[in-house]
């Protein structure tokens, strides 16, 4: 399959989700577009952390604090200045807090570049350890910048966090951002780069045999996957309208660690999958926490149930299978136009 | 320093805490020579090729590579100066496919970089494709081009190591050090490798320092030994007066070969 034939078949699935999407806005209720749009948001956090933890082969646990800086950023620069001065009743926010004013697109670049500043300064100290430190290490940054969040007030407004968030992150902005970092990461993994990620991935001891400057390119890795951890949260943001530090707890982190280990690390199509998949279930997993009635009988709804359910479930992937549901294979429309033609050979003869 | 060395070690020390693994290691070694390390189990070859590429930092010594100093250098410095090395246990990157392997070699004379990719750049396409291409070749001068698609893991173990020296010529080496190329071959395979590394010295205008418990290979193809025995040099000269130096017998056989012989 040509190179100009997967690009016209990439466009048209682009336009085939476009269409999807004008049909979404018209004939589904705000519940559904609710979740279309936390799909999107996913998918970015998704391959964010797929970048930097299954191609490159960093443990890193940071994502919620990322998130963070990110949602912070672009509230600050979205919000309109007679909100902030509503909003900041603890103490006065700073002048350049106050004033800080930019187009949406302009404030989730600003939240993905400022979350990958911070990658870079952590990165730098934090990057020259291994496996489960460098979990450990991150994990405590990502803490570090929530307790920051809650005594910073006349940056963040403390704990009482930002209301009433512009909703610019419309499900053409989710999505065009979703396409965006998917294009991006496609571009960076299937690259000469991209495999020498990978080589750090599989053997350090090799890669700097081989001149490659690991600590430059691990840099980098998290450099970028913190950009669009950053993007993500100030999606995310926006999406919900409200943030405040105890959002973006470990909790956080975790969904996005269970979306990339269920759908595989190292593939981008099994992390576009999985984010589809267990952003819907979680949605539809709320039925466990509602009461459950025997006849007469009520056995009472727990609240954090489906978190129960969904730990069990990502138990048994990791028992049964530990490479998750794609392993380190990926879509092409050559295996797709391969295994069509195939059926359609069978049904011919 | 000698005439035309193309590495020069004085002196090398390695000390691990109170253990000596090598001691006053000094060497020159001929441009375009085919040389070779020899020495019983735990004598401290491996100890020396580490410190020569950068993974250790030796206790003691210099290290000159084309006459400038590059002891001390991080292993992807000293690998970008021209000095290439396999690993004795294959250090394949196991998940990437054969090609992507030799391209991976490829990236530290790589010009554009992610950033290009990202932006598909048609600086970016045409270097790569270059790169792709050329480690095609390369993959034919060691007799891989069938499994260029081949995940490298899935490949026995004797494509495994010839894929391991296509890896190290795509980083344009000058100066190539093989850590026991001929473990786990056969008689036949051994014999083709003798062959091949002489091949690719001369394709390649190679300096080739290799580690080898296969005698046949050593003899055949070195044209000068150093023996280590317990991290000390116990010999150094052409093959023929190795094979008859008493204390080389003894560090391999033990006394009583030398009082039988």
């Amino acid at each position: 399959m040509g190179a100009k034939t997967n690009a016209v078949l990439n466009i048209l699935a682009a336009a085939v989700l476009g269409l999807f999407l004008w049909w979404a806005e018209g004939h589904l209720d705000g519940y559904m577009i609710q979740i279309l749009n936390l799909i999107a948001v996913n998918i970015i956090l998704a391959l964010s952390l797929n970048l930097i933890y299954g191609f490159t082969g960093l443990f890193s646990l940071g994502q919620a604090g990322f998130m963070a800086i990110g949602a912070y950023v672009c509230s600050i620069l979205i919000l309109a200045p007679e909100q902030k001065e509503m909003l900041f009743i603890l103490e006065p926010a700073y002048d350049w807090v106050q004033t800080a004013q930019a187009p949406f697109f302009v404030a989730v670049m600003a939240g993905g570049l400022i979350a990958a500043l911070f990658g870079v300064l952590v990165g730098i100290p934090l990057l020259r350890l291994g496996d489960d430190y460098l979990g450990m290490a991150t994990l405590g940054f990502a803490e570090i910048v929530r307790v920051l969040a809650i005594n910073l007030p006349r940056v963040t407004n403390g704990a009482l966090g930002f209301k009433g968030i512009p909703d610019h992150a419309n499900l053409w902005w989710n999505f065009g951002w979703c396409l965006l970092t998917l294009f991006v990461v496609i571009r960076l993994i299937r690259s000469n780069s991209g495999n020498v990620f990978k080589a750090i991935r599989d053997d350090e001891t090799a890669a700097k045999a081989m001149g490659i400057d690991v600590f430059r390119h691990k840099l980098l890795s998290f450099a970028i996957g913190a950009f669009f951890a950053g993007v993500g949260g100030a999606l995310l943001g926006s999406l919900v309208a409200t943030i405040d530090p105890k959002m973006f707890t470990f909790v956080l982190t975790f969904n996005v660690l269970m979306i990339v280990v269920t759908g595989g690390l190292g593939s981008i199509t099994g992390s576009v999958l999985a984010g589809i998949a267990i952003t819907v279930l979680l949605e539809w997993l709320r039925f466990v926490e509602n009461p459950v009635y025997f006849g007469d009988w009520e056995l009472p709804g727990i609240p954090g149930m489906r978190m129960v359910v969904f730990s069990l479930a990502l138990i048994c992937i990791i028992l049964f299978r530990r490479e998750g549901f794609m392993g380190k294979r990926e879509f092409s429309w050559g295996w797709a136009a391969g295994r069509f033609f195939k059926k359609a050979d069978r049904h011919g003869t | 320093m000698a005439p035309d060395a193309v590495l020069e070690t004085k002196g090398l020390t390695m000390r691990f805490g109170g253990l000596t693994a090598v001691k006053n290691f000094s060497a020159a070694i001929p441009r375009g020579s085919i040389v070779g390390l020899i020495g019983p189990n735990g004598a401290g070859k491996t100890t020396c090729f580490n410190m020569i590429t950068g993974f250790y930092k030796p206790s003691e010594g210099q290290v000159l590579f084309n006459g400038a100093d590059i002891t001390g250098t991080p292993p992807h410095r000293v690998c970008r100066s021209g000095i290439a090395r396999t690993f004795q246990n294959i250090r394949l990157f196991g998940n990437e496919t054969v090609l992507e392997n030799v391209m991976i070699g490829c990236h530290l004379r790589q010009k554009t970089g992610w950033w290009q990719a990202v932006l598909c750049l048609p600086s970016n396409r045409r270097e790569e494709r270059a790169i792709a291409e050329r480690s095609r070749e390369l993959l034919k001068v060691v007799g891989l081009q069938e499994l260029a698609g081949e995940q490298a893991n899935s490949l026995p173990y004797g494509a495994q190591r010839r894929l391991e020296i296509a890896r190290a010529l795509a980083t344009r080496p000058a100066f190539l050090l093989l850590d026991e190329p001929a473990a786990g071959m056969n008689p036949n395979e051994t014999q083709e490798l003798m062959g091949f590394i002489r091949e690719i010295r001369r394709s390649f205008d190679l300096t080739v320092l290799l580690i080898e418990h296969d005698m046949k290979v050593v003899m055949g193809i070195c044209e000068h030994i150093w023996v280590l025995d317990y991290g000390e040099m116990i010999a150094a000269g052409p093959p023929e007066a190795i094979q008859s130096d008493p204390k080389v017998i003894k560090a391999y056989l033990g006394e009583e070969a030398l009082t039988h012989a």
